[in-house]
């Protein structure tokens, strides 16, 4: 059987023009600018930019575009671009306390100093279409009322302060790095973080759920939940200090879970954590809470055979990039695979047939 | 690495500074000022940087994801280096920037203060103070209602 290997190449030209101008739409309609993505889609912006694992929002506005508004598409256009890039180092932990916050909630504690700070939520809008906004029109300013001078503290400092909280072992060593080898399990906790934060929105929140309706039940307070800025700080060979070399918003999510203890230690609350590059409050509260499901082994709890307890589930398929290069590859050519299963489907059923007709 | 001079703090808080600034705002101030005969040491290169976070915030260091960075390295015919580490892609924003931080290293560096650092810095706290102040103005006051049991 002689299957052609060559081809196609006037056709697939073709078909990306095609593209280019399906991707322009209307040329009657004012086309878009990578500005605009940036400033008008920002949390599209900010879900590429936490899964592509490139902080860029220009960059990741860009692909936005390219990709027609394809997410995924855009987020492994991303990716892409990553792997060009000289790593110029790695930079020191950013420290989230002095993050300047938008917003800052707590759902355990009413009073938690620094306040409860809602910042340009969606939450307590009836979601209700807003036609005002298919007509061009100015916004209103923001409300402005005097800010607090001093940083906001964590929630969890104050449960740490009671010894309520499972303390959380500090470590300056060069953590684990995925993407310079292969993940590979068990995984520690730093991996598993690195790959949650990166991991797709839509299974990350699918898993956290599925722990919220009982599978390996673990119920979560949202203890604080900010999102802000923080400076991002790296040690410089040629100056022998560290500069700040950016800024980045960031969404931090930390729970209060359930007890553990023992006959000779008290119980302790446990936590889970979230951060996640952006505004990206739904997937930093999903994290939290399949980063907590995932310490069932570390923390001394039963393995309940939950998806969002198996690492190799949750890690293996969180991935979106990988998922869909290995979901869409199916869509390309298998001529000859498919020609050797035809081949095996017809002669199984010629000697069924002459088994058949033998027998009569 | 450990003991930082009052000279590298001071040098910190305008590399860190230049860093941060937005790339239209630097080029718009350096504009004002005479661009110094130079060579590039370092011709401005595009890289990424991996940033970090902490496991709970407080605790183990892990990978968060990387950031664009472009660096650059130039020297005065004076003789002055100047480094630069800026945030995103833009080669003119880390060009100018070592540039700045080699002249705060001649006798030109209180000009250069005056004309570059100070404005910008005052930009950016007012930047950061308006949207303090918009955050501020969601905080929920909390109110009891009163109970009708009398």
């Amino acid at each position: 059987m002689y299957v052609a290997v060559k081809g196609g190449e006037a056709a697939i030209d073709n078909a990306h023009a095609w593209l280019a101008e399906e991707r322009r739409g209307d040329p009657g309609t004012a086309e878009l600018s990578v500005a605009q993505i940036r400033e008008q889609l920002a949390l599209a912006v900010n879900r590429v930019m936490a899964e592509g694992s490139l902080y860029d929002a220009d960059l990741a506005a860009l692909a936005i575009k390219q990709a027609r508004g394809d997410l995924i598409e855009a987020i492994f256009l991303i990716r892409a671009y990553r792997t060009t890039l000289p790593r110029f180092g790695g930079s020191k932990p950013v420290e989230t306390d002095k993050m300047a916050c938008d917003r800052r909630v707590s759902a355990t504690f009413k009073d938690a100093p620094g306040g409860q700070v809602l910042g340009p939520t969606f939450d307590y809008t009836h979601r209700l279409l807003d036609f005002k906004l298919m007509a061009d029109g100015a916004v209103p300013d923001a409300t402005h009322a005097d800010a607090l001078a001093q940083d906001t503290p964590h929630i969890m400092g104050f449960l740490d302060r009671e010894d309520l909280i499972q303390p959380e072992p500090a470590g300056d060593d060069t953590p684990p790095d995925l993407t310079r080898t292969p993940l590979e399990l068990p995984a520690d906790r730093a991996l598993r973080l690195q790959s949650l934060t990166r991991a797709d929105e839509g299974f990350i929140l699918g898993m956290a759920y599925s722990t919220q309706r009982g599978y390996a039940r673990n119920h979560a307070f949202v203890a604080e939940l900010r999102i802000g800025t923080v400076a991002v700080e790296m040690d410089i060979p040629e100056l022998g200090f560290a500069i700040e070399i950016g800024e980045i918003t960031l969404t931090e999510c930390e729970t209060v879970n359930q007890f553990k203890g023992s006959k000779t230690e008290p119980p302790q609350f446990t936590r889970g954590y979230g951060l996640v590059f952006g505004m990206t409050e739904r997937k930093a509260i999903s994290m939290a809470l399949v980063d907590r499901a995932l310490r069932w082994k570390e923390l001394g709890e039963d393995d309940l055979g939950a998806p969002a307890q198996d690492e190799e589930f949750v890690l293996y398929h969180a991935d979106n990039i990988q998922a869909t290069g290995f979901l869409e590859h199916i869509k390309l050519p298998h001529y000859v695979d498919f020609q050797s299963e035809l081949e095996l489907i017809r002669k199984l059923r010629r000697e069924a047939q002459s088994t058949h007709e033998a027998a009569e | 690495m450990n003991v930082m001079t009052d000279q590298s703090a001071d040098r910190k808080a305008w590399m860190s500074l230049l860093a941060k600034a937005p790339a239209a705002d630097l080029a718009q101030l350096w504009a004002s000022v005479d661009t110094p005969d130079h060579h590039l040491l370092r011709p401005p290169e595009i890289g990424g940087v991996m940033v970090r976070g902490r496991a709970g915030a407080v605790g183990a260091t892990f990978n968060l994801g990387e950031m664009t960075v472009t660096r650059c390295s130039v020297k005065l015919t004076c003789g002055a280096v100047g480094h630069a580490y800026v945030q995103g892609r833009d080669k003119d924003h880390a060009v100018t920037a070592a540039l700045v931080d080699a002249l705060m290293r001649t006798d030109r560096a209180d000009a250069v203060r005056a004309a570059i650092l100070t404005p910008l810095a005052a930009s950016i706290s007012a930047a950061k103070a308006k949207r303090a102040a918009k955050a501020a103005a969601t905080k929920v006051d909390f109110f009891t209602m009163v109970r009708g049991e009398d």
